[in-house]
């Protein structure tokens, strides 16, 4: 029999799979549980300082003086310093890409000089022996301001009357127009157009863990360790490096345990810059780690978005366009190095986009205001874009008196039309929409559902169904933000070495958050080499060590770690067999590698263990013939490029109460039918998807970050700002369908978002299903009692 | 988030803590349960010299069941009081309130008398304690006083204790039906408006908190002779304040909604 015929395996066994597929358990789960995680906080140097900052207590306003005599005198004070003092160490940044043509942005700075431009920004730093002495000397910095007229107001601030940058001429950052032509006309033969304008509440992502760093500079070799809760160490290490003018080589960034990231963590922040700044200055280490309540002031907030959108559709429910006008504010800067214009140039790509239409217009306009920053978090845009999506579907559907999911069975794009072009220019390699669709209605028996709901009716309980079908960026290529300039790795990269004893170990370039990447990246490895579970040991996060990657974002962390590690496991396999067939002297094709041993591919016998293996390798290479050297230690790189993005596409469902007296709606049941191609493991995804459509009911029931006209945060604390809790969540039932994504071994696509992105529309759809037979309808968010008591004419 | 640094003392008797008191001040704050006060230091909203920890004060713990009603000391804990068969049996709407209070782990270390002395307009013992008409025990270096609670609670965060005066106990008079509802946006946060309702001797008494600077006795509405009237009138009583995400014209909304519900629980 000819090699190539050879069986690839005996029949029974499962070499291909391994533990793909398996809801193992993780294995830093333990350590973490036993309160044995390092986080930033838990790191302790001799000589380490605290750093605390000074903020602005107005929105906008000129520092006229500032006085740190007595704060510099406090106990325990090692400096307190401004932003000119801080500027000399650390260059200011202007955040703009180059594919967001006309994308523009002041320089800002680590330490805000001359002006605050918005409450929260940091004027001013304490560096103290700790963190209390460090916020006694705050408490001790005199200040004197001249207020500055503020712009809080969306409209106004594209209005322009008053410009926050003058030297910008107005205060628009970013805007996009698209069009496909033909939309006047499909609007104009339309058997029914459909209109209404949504609003999205400004809220944040709140991390169990602060963001922390702690910058170690030392000035006998001009090198910079920073200890850092990022989810882009490698991003961080160039920024570092050349904001402070240290030799890349220099700068190294070490990522320990991380307590939740949603994007939050992704972004250079001013104040960490002047702390890592501040070390250099001090020459010693330097922490900060953000407290709760500048966390509010400080941490990204995302989605403030005001939008219009019009659907044009036949008397029988096919859908012809859509045109969108949306209007979304971000702050007084543009977030390095990312912008904060990606978030409104996501909802004109994702708007309409699972559906079949042809014609699409869309404007959309990033403004500047008095607020605090604005960029990426969890889901980018998708939570927009999926509700004005799906709100303006369940209108048209409504004012056809067609079923929604029917209508959208009508709309959906062809489970065998791909590959297809979307009309907003974006490419999806292959979605499974209408099977997504049939698992959900069969998952939540849709039919009896919609009989309760008429029963309960006639008892005036009002319940509502609302459907989400939703498509979602992951697995970016270049074309997100390396072909815009920005130094963002899309590649990623793992190196696994064979270690004498047998073990396998793992360094990867994509980081983990505490949401479980180095399990999937376990399961991965151990699959491909061929070993057991227990004998793998996973590094990421630290500059030194991993290879080069661009990190955790854009749920891109097992579709392209996960596939640069399957690619060097599957490589060190190969180097593993060459090394057996030496010492063994037998025939590289009928070996494999099965639960740590080599074995005889087709009678499955023990040939030797991998633990001899490597004692072999490595300590008696001698007896290995002259022309051969082992390769134990294997590195391979991923890049997805044959698409801008992998996208994947699920559909959520809510089943809630709302109680018309009180205006409160109670969660009932959530279901979420997601295929993210080939998952890893279950159980994670499931939990991936659960966080996921959490946070997303988060923004349509509870989170908003509230300013005054002056532009003050009304409710920066866990008090007034409402994050979701268990005792308000009902149960979330999820389901997959796999179609692997052809672009890669390992077939996955990214699952970190879907649960977000979905979740806020279908729970609006649901409300406003509930409040249809009183004649009342919700479109901002978050839907809190007195804005469906107001919806229903109550008050 | 760090507190300033404060003195700490834990006096063993009644006399060393209105020694401390009296030493100290303005300076001075008593320490109970310190789930108010702790986070209010954390957030630098307040500075005190002195912290008087009173948890090793005896005579201010245990619940006891009096003659006619219920003496509960203002050291027993809200998990407690949610935990007593002596208050379910005689105080049940203290029962029903003390599952709103916050969540497990506040229950746990926070306290009667720490929540009727911060007098929180928005917290559920004070209006309990006017809806049930009990008696404050107030404790002074001269001896002892007994305030009702409807003269207690005087303002915002203000109340009858003068300085050096520590609250003992609570003594709840028996109620023939009692029902505790509130409206939280999420479960354990303070209520957008609450409501004590009790009945004694066929005469109502509604209590809203989260209505304005102290819990509010509706009087009006507790005097009317039908729902329709109750509802009516209460517009006369309460003027609640706007919070952040309610106006004050659907507090008095949603308070309507409550006096219906705990109406037809009477």
């Amino acid at each position: 029999m000819a090699k190539a015929e050879l069986p690839l395996h005996a029949p029974g066994t499962q070499l291909d799979k391994g533990y793909i597929g398996q809801s193992v358990p993780r294995a830093n789960a333990q350590r973490l549980l036993q309160g044995r995680g390092s986080f930033i906080d838990d790191l302790r140097f001799p000589r380490l300082a605290h750093v605390a900052f000074f903020r602005s207590p107005y929105a906008h306003a000129r520092i006229k003086r500032l006085d740190f005599s007595k704060a510099s005198k406090a106990e325990g004070v090692i400096g307190v310093f401004d932003g000119r003092s801080v500027a000399e160490y650390c260059t200011p940044w202007v955040a703009v890409l180059a594919h967001l043509k006309g994308i523009k942005s002041p320089p800002q700075h680590a330490i805000a000089i001359e002006r605050a431009c918005w409450q929260g920004e940091a004027v001013a730093a304490a560096v103290a022996d700790s963190r209390s002495q460090a916020e006694d000397a705050v408490a001790r910095i005199e200040a004197e301001w001249e207020e500055l007229p503020v712009v809080v107001d969306m409209d106004e601030a594209l209005a322009g009357k008053r410009v926050i940058h003058p030297e910008l001429g107005d205060n628009i950052c970013f805007k996009r127009e698209l069009d496909t032509g033909g939309v006047d006309e499909a609007f104009a033969t339309a058997d029914v157009v459909v209109e209404d304008v949504f609003h999205f509440g400004r809220h944040t992502g709140v991390c169990l863990e602060g963001r922390a760093l702690l910058a170690d500079y030392n000035a006998a070799e001009h090198s910079l360790t920073v200890y850092h809760a990022t989810q882009a160490p490698h991003m961080m290490q160039d920024i570092f490096s050349r904001h402070l003018n240290i030799p890349e080589a220099n700068v190294r960034v070490i990522t320990k345990d991380v307590g939740g990231s949603y994007g939050i963590k992704v972004h250079v922040y001013a104040d960490e810059m002047a702390t890592a700044a501040l070390s250099v200055m001090l020459r010693r280490p330097v922490k900060f780690v953000a407290d709760r309540l500048e966390s509010f002031v400080s941490d990204i907030h995302a989605r403030e978005h005001k939008a219009k959108v019009r659907l044009a559709c036949t008397s029988s429910g096919e859908i012809l366009a859509f045109e969108l006008d949306d209007l979304t504010a971000i702050g007084p800067y543009s977030v390095y190095p990312r912008t904060s214009g990606i978030e409104g140039n996501q909802v004109v790509n994702l708007t309409g986009g699972p559906y079949r239409h042809q014609k699409y217009r869309a404007k959309m306009h990033v403004v500047f205001t008095n607020k605090n920053v604005t960029c990426q978090y969890r889901a980018v845009g998708h939570p927009i874009a999926v509700a004005l999506t799906e709100g303006i579907v369940d209108l048209a559907a409504q004012k056809l008196g067609m079923d929604v999911a029917e209508f959208r069975r009508k709309n959906l794009i062809p489970d065998d039309a791909y590959p297809y072009t979307f009309p907003s220019g974006i490419k999806f390699e292959k979605l499974s929409h209408h099977k997504s669709l049939n698992k959900l209605l069969q998952l939540m028996d849709y039919q009896k559902l919609r009989e309760e709901q008429l029963r309960l009716r006639k008892n005036n309980i009002y319940r509502g169904i609302g459907l989400a079908a939703m498509i979602e960026v992951t697995n970016p290529s270049p074309a997100f933000y390396g072909v815009g300039g920005a130094r963002i790795s899309a590649q990623d990269g793992a190196t696994l070495r064979l270690e004498p004893t047998g073990m396998l170990t793992v360094m990867c370039s994509v980081t983990e958050q505490g949401q479980g990447t180095e399990a999937v990246f376990a399961q991965v490895a151990a699959s491909a080499v061929g070993v057991t579970l227990d004998k793998v040991r996973v590094i990421t996060g630290d500059t030194a060590v991993t290879p080069y990657g661009g990190g955790t974002w854009a749920s891109r962390g097992a579709g392209i770690g996960g596939e640069a590690v399957l690619l060097a496991g599957r490589a060190l396999r190969s180097n593993v067999l060459d090394v057996a067939s030496q010492i063994l002297k037998a025939d590289k094709a009928t070996l494999d590698i099965l639960n740590n041993e080599i074995i005889n591919r087709l009678t499955l016998e023990t040939r030797m263990p991998l633990a001899e293996l490597g004692r072999v390798a490595y300590f008696r290479p001698d007896t290995l013939p002259i022309d051969f050297q082992s390769e134990l230690t294997v590195t391979r790189h991923y890049t997805p490029r044959q698409y801008g993005f992998t996208f994947t596409n699920g559909i959520q469902a809510s089943w809630l109460e709302v109680d018309p007296d009180t205006g409160f709606v109670r969660l009932l049941k959530h279901w979420c039918v997601e295929d993210a191609g080939t998952l890893i493991n279950p159980m994670l995804v499931d939990e991936q998807i659960r966080g996921g459509v959490v946070q997303g009911i988060g923004a349509a029931l509870f989170e908003e970050c509230l300013y005054g006209p002056d532009g003050q945060l009304l409710n920066g604390n866990m008090a007034d700002y409402l994050v979701p809790m268990a005792g308000e969540m009902c149960d979330i039932v999820c389901a997959h369908l796999e179609t692997p994504t052809r672009q890669s071994q390992l077939g996955a696509k990214g699952v970190g978002e879907a649960g977000t992105a979905g979740a806020p529309a279908a729970v609006m759809n649901a409300i406003n299903d509930a409040l249809a037979p009183l004649g009342a309808r919700v479109t901002a968010m978050p839907f809190t009692p007195q804005r469906i008591l107001k919806a229903l004419g109550k008050v | 988030m760090k507190a300033p640094s404060f003195a700490y003392a834990r006096p063993g008797t009644l006399a060393e803590a209105f020694d401390l008191l009296e030493r100290h001040g303005e300076g001075a704050r008593i320490l109970a349960g310190g789930q108010s006060l702790i986070p209010s230091l954390n957030m630098r909203l307040s500075s005190p010299e002195l912290l008087v920890d009173i948890t090793g004060l005896a005579g201010l713990s245990g619940i006891e069941s009096l003659p006619k009603g219920l003496r509960i000391g203002a050291l027993v804990t809200h998990a407690q009081i949610e935990r007593s068969p002596e208050v379910k049996r005689h105080a049940p709407l203290l029962a029903q309130a003390a599952p709103h209070i916050a969540h497990p782990a506040i229950r746990n270390r926070g306290t009667l008398g720490g929540s009727l002395a911060l007098a929180d307009p928005a917290a559920e013992y004070p209006a309990c304690a006017v809806a049930l008409d009990a008696t404050l025990v107030i404790a002074g270096k001269k001896g002892e006083r007994r305030v009702k609670a409807g003269a207690f609670f005087k303002g915002l965060f203000e109340t009858d204790l003068r300085p050096g005066e520590i609250l003992a106990a609570a003594e709840f008079p028996p109620a023939d039906k009692a029902v505790f509802v509130e409206l939280a946006r999420r479960h354990g946060d303070y209520a957008i408006i609450g409501l004590a309702g009790t009945q004694a001797a066929s005469r109502k008494r509604f209590v809203f908190l989260g209505a304005g600077a102290t819990p509010i006795l509706a009087v009006n509405a507790s005097k009317a002779s039908s729902l329709e009237e109750a509802r009516e009138v209460l517009g006369k009583d309460l003027d609640p304040p706007a919070d952040l995400y309610h106006s004050s014209a659907t507090k008095l909304h949603l308070a309507r909604v409550l006096l219906e519900r705990a109406w037809n629980k009477l």
